[in-house]
């Protein structure tokens, strides 16, 4: 926990820092028509910097007893985390209609482990519903892959 | 009597193949196209292109339907820098304001129109100078020459409402500034309709608007046009009598017009190109879209080819140096 | 009383069957838009737009605020059931109906959602229908101070709650402020806090940081507890809805508080989500079991709800009267006025009396329909809290990145809706509250805006704030409220009366 405070601060205060110097950068004055653009994010960035500060030094001070996370309770976090962002990744290059089915079907499976009728019906036709709303119906545009070029769209 | 029969089918047959050749030439879009609006929902090029689009499936102008999206970051940028990286595309347009010219110019981003491919100018909006019809300290002004005067006396006491910094409407005003002497308190707003009913609260004492924005509060005798940034009057049955020009009303020759056109990406295939632009004359010449203008006193203007890019050349090097003038230049 | 036979006649209007039929498809697909997260209820009705080309007009504005009202109620299903908020102004609705969801009780939290909805649209619609004109005077008196001094309301109501780290609070403010401000300032017209990249320009959007912080957050938070979902074994009967609705007659002042709230704040863009926030601070300032809050009780799903559909219902107001869109989804109806041929305006009354009163009258039997229709369907939305999780979870992952696409069409906002999924889960583990950066995120820009707008027209003198006797009031308001703790704990020391044992409300899930 302690150590998780002290990252956190940290990453918060080099995030303030950098809001600060384009503050800085904007000009933070005040002029005849009230402040200027950097105003406001400079005067921000300097109270998350102060506020970083302070729970740095609180952290410091806290016992360094309780864990972040359990170790054991790391791996099902993971789990989850990891295929989503590998979805996403897949959705630059197969879409996102694609991308959706192969990840439903791999997590269903793999994590649920239900059979596999049940699995395919999924995870093909809820894609498939969601593309017939969208892009038939609402015209609205979800990122495409080959296969729906293939398709026309 | 069979052969002759045979003989007419096989005509007849090569007839529509010689006339499905002839359709199959004509390049036509082969999935939905991406028409990107780079403003927000709700606005003036929003609703256009939320018109057309309907138009072009109603009218049967496309095989395939035009799919809206606005792209609204950094005052447009964010669509015009989307668009420009479509390089090649054949199913992507962009419908665009004058925030082609003034974004570039203010903010620096990388883009000027001359990356995309004009495609036609469907419309141009007017300009007009409002004040309230009541106000708290009882003043009227009942024509621009009274409003100028009162401006001249006090500089930097009379409020101008405008949609958004370093576009259209503070360039209007800086126009006025400059030629008259004047000096306002320039206040930007979010957009256009929000501008109007401030001042319609007395929140500011005067603004430009297009005429759509402000006509429901005119109808209603609470704002008052004073003069219209064009070469000739606007004659708009609905508000009732017809407004004078700039320079009828105050003495100098102020003109401003917006851009309601449409883009295609760099390099646009040459039939892409004559498609939409076969399909933009469609939509213009509908009754729909003509009614369209007309109710909210756009001027019809269809340009297309060689002339739009000339024109749009000229109207970039205005915007330029009306910037410049006004210190408005990235 | 001629706003009597007016409303007739616009019943005699919305009581066709079309009509009817129109609505009950535009509260259906309304709920459906509301349910998805990011296509908001702009969204929804910027791409149902064109369906209505081919209707009558009075038809058409029917269908879109059918739909309206369909994703005001949908916005509020997946708030109680996953905590992700289909809509801005249902962020306050995950605080205490996600727990109620979780103790197995989303059946009631959804009664009581629903019920809170109707009961604050109807009261919309009934001050509208007799005090339209009025109310409009009342609206064109706000400008850029008043509208400042409000969101400094909302604001000092909502932080002066207490709880949590007052240090990490100030931070989490800090970090949502400083997120709104990213891209194009509009009153300078610079680019801000972009670093030259594209994508920056567009700013961080609220849903897709809420979809992130909340809904994404909570997965990571309840595999960790192992890969299953709570509250599986809720009842969901029928018989719920009633007991439910028992108990709701005894939060009477919370409706009657939250809808005058939402209905005042509602008249003015963006007035929904501070509503819902600032009548949820009230609910538990005034509640007699202030410590029950954020742990799951019904007058915290009440309170929000009851406000976010009167301020949707009075965001009509404007719209109809003024011509001014008083929420985004407004703004897409009016681009609809124009197509349709009609001048959205204050002439509209007397040139389209049917229109306006069938649009009224619409109001109405759009919200009954729409009560009904979702209330027959809480069974079934509560049921989905039974889907097996390993079915459960990616199909919201999937919907999640749908939504956050959706909002701007552009996939780096799913990566953005990942990382706030990661910096949502770290924030909670650490006890930054979430909330009070999401509020700093969705009134950041409007008030920024506010301010700097006044102090313009000001020429830099913040006294502005005092001139106009509306924005005084309200500012000496906000102001009391965000000191308040702090004179108390003076009063108390003051008359050497020991501070009551702090009850650490956790207002933030």
């Amino acid at each position: 926990m302690k150590h998780a405070d002290i990252l956190t601060a940290l990453v918060l205060l080099a995030g303030a820092l950098l809001v600060v110097w384009e503050g800085w950068r904007l000009g933070f004055g005040w002029g005849t028509d009230g402040p200027q653009s950097g105003f406001f994010p400079f005067a921000l960035g300097l109270g998350l910097a102060v506020c970083s500060i302070v729970s740095l030094v609180q952290a410091r001070a806290l016992p360094s007893a309780r864990r972040f996370v359990e170790p054991g309770k790391l791996v099902p976090v993971a789990k989850v985390a990891l295929p989503a962002a590998g979805m996403v990744l897949l959705i630059h290059v197969a879409g996102l209609y694609v991308s959706s089915a192969i990840y439903m079907a791999l997590y269903m499976r793999w994590i649920g482990r239900h059979r596999w009728s049940l699995v395919i019906l999924l995870s093909v036709g809820i894609p498939l519903v969601t593309f017939l709303v969208f892009e038939k119906w609402f015209l609205v545009s979800m990122p495409k892959g080959p296969l729906e070029t293939w398709l026309g769209y | 009597m069979k052969g002759s029969r045979w003989m007419l089918v096989s005509v007849v047959g090569l007839a529509w193949l010689a006339g499905s050749a002839g359709v199959a030439v004509a390049w036509e879009p082969t999935k939905p196209v991406e028409f990107i609006i780079p403003a927000g929902t709700g606005g003036g090029a929003d609703v256009m292109a939320r018109l057309i689009a309907p138009l072009v499936e109603k009218h049967k102008l496309s095989p395939r339907p035009l799919v809206v999206i606005n792209k609204p970051g950094g005052a447009g940028a964010e669509g015009f820098l989307y668009v420009k990286g479509k390089k090649g595309d054949a199913h992507t347009i962009i419908i665009t304001l004058s925030n082609l010219f003034t974004t570039p110019l203010h903010t620096g981003v990388p883009f000027n129109w001359k990356d995309l491919t004009p495609l036609g100018r469907l419309a141009l909006d007017e300009f007009i100078l409002w004040v309230n019809t009541e106000r708290p300290d009882k003043k009227e002004f009942k024509t621009a020459r009274e409003y100028i005067a009162a401006v001249k006396e006090k500089p930097t006491t009379f409020k101008m409402g405008g949609t958004g910094t370093a576009q259209e409407d503070q360039i209007i005003t800086i126009q006025l500034e400059q030629a008259l002497g004047l000096k306002f308190i320039y206040v930007p707003f979010k957009g256009g309709g929000e501008v109007c009913v401030n001042l319609v609260g007395n929140h500011v004492d005067s603004t430009v608007n297009n005429p759509a924005e402000c006509v429901g509060h005119w109808k209603a005798g609470k704002v008052r046009p004073l003069a219209v940034f064009d070469a000739a009057r606007l004659m708009w049955g609905t508000g009732g009598g017809d407004i004078p020009t700039a320079k009828e009303a105050i003495g100098t020759d102020i003109q401003y017009l917006m851009l309601r056109g449409i883009f295609g990406p760099p390099d646009m295939p040459k039939e892409a190109v004559d498609f939409y632009q076969g399909m933009l004359k469609k939509v213009y010449d509908s009754p729909e879209f003509q009614k369209y203008l007309l109710d909210n006193a756009l001027k019809p203007s269809w340009l297309t080819g060689a002339e739009y890019v000339k024109w749009l050349g000229e109207t970039e090097s205005v915007h330029k140096d009306l910037m410049q003038k006004g210190g408005l230049l990235k | 009383m001629g706003e009597f036979s007016n409303l007739l006649m616009g019943f005699q209007i919305a009581i066709t069957p079309f009509n009817l039929f129109i609505a009950l498809v535009g509260i259906f697909l309304g709920t459906i838009i509301g349910v998805l997260p990011g296509l908001g209820g702009a969204n929804g009705v910027a791409i149902l737009l064109p369906i209505t080309f081919t209707m009558p007009p009075t038809s058409a504005i029917i269908f879109l605020s059918c739909i309206y009202w369909g994703a005001l109620f949908g916005g509020a299903i997946t708030s109680i059931l996953f905590n992700i908020p289909g809509e801005p102004w249902s962020v306050a609705t995950t605080f205490d109906g996600y727990p109620l969801a979780k103790r197995g009780m989303a059946a009631q939290a959804l009664t009581a959602a629903f019920t809170a909805s109707f009961v604050g649209a109807a009261f919309a619609n009934v001050l509208i229908t007799f005090f339209a004109p009025l109310l409009a005077e009342v609206a064109l008196k706000f400008g850029p101070p008043e509208f400042f001094a409000i969101q400094l309301l909302t604001f000092s109501a909502f932080v002066g709650l207490g709880g949590g780290s007052p240090v990490k609070t100030l931070a989490s403010i800090f970090i949502g402020f400083i997120l709104a401000a990213v891209g194009l300032d509009i009153v300078t017209g610079k680019l801000r806090l972009t670093f030259g990249s594209v994508e920056l320009m567009r700013g961080f959007s609220f849903i897709v940081a809420v979809i992130g912080l909340f809904g994404i957050g909570e997965i990571f938070l309840t595999v960790e507890e192992g890969l299953r979902f709570r509250g599986e074994k809720a009842r969901i009967g029928f018989r719920e809805m009633v007991t439910t609705w028992r108990e709701l007659g005894g939060y009477w002042r919370t409706f009657i508080r939250s809808a005058l709230i939402g209905f005042w704040m509602g008249f003015k863009p963006g007035g929904a989500t501070p509503a819902s926030f600032m009548s949820y601070s009230f609910a538990k300032r005034f509640s007699r079991t202030p410590e029950k809050f954020g742990k799951g009780t019904l007058e915290g799903v009440v309170a929000p709800e009851t406000a976010a559909h009167a301020a949707g219902g009075a965001a009509m107001l404007p719209m109809i009267t003024l011509g001014i869109p008083g929420s985004p989804t407004a703004a897409v109806m009016l681009g609809g006025l124009l197509i349709w041929g009609l001048q959205p305006g204050p002439m509209l009354f007397k040139e389209k009396p049917e229109f306006v009163w069938g649009l009224i009258a619409s109001m109405y039997t759009g919200n009954v329909i729409g009560v009904l229709v979702v209330l027959l369907f809480v069974p079934l939305f509560a049921a989905i809290l039974r889907i097996p999780f390993a079915v459960l979870t990616p199909l919201i992952v999937v919907i999640c990145a749908i939504g956050a696409y959706a909002v701007s069409n552009a996939l780096l906002d799913v990566w953005y809706m990942l990382i706030f999924g990661v910096i949502g889960y770290v924030f909670k583990k650490l006890d930054y509250p979430l909330a009070p950066l999401v509020l700093a995120l969705v009134l950041g820009d409007m008030a920024e805006t506010a301010i700097r707008q006044s102090l313009i027209m000001s020429r830099g003198n913040p006294a502005i704030f005092f001139w106009s006797p509306i924005s005084a009031v309200i500012t000496a308001a906000a102001l009391l409220l965000f000191f308040l703790p702090a004179l108390s704990l003076g009063w108390r020391r003051l008359k050497n009366v020991p501070a009551p044992a702090a009850s650490h409300p956790d207002h933030t899930p």
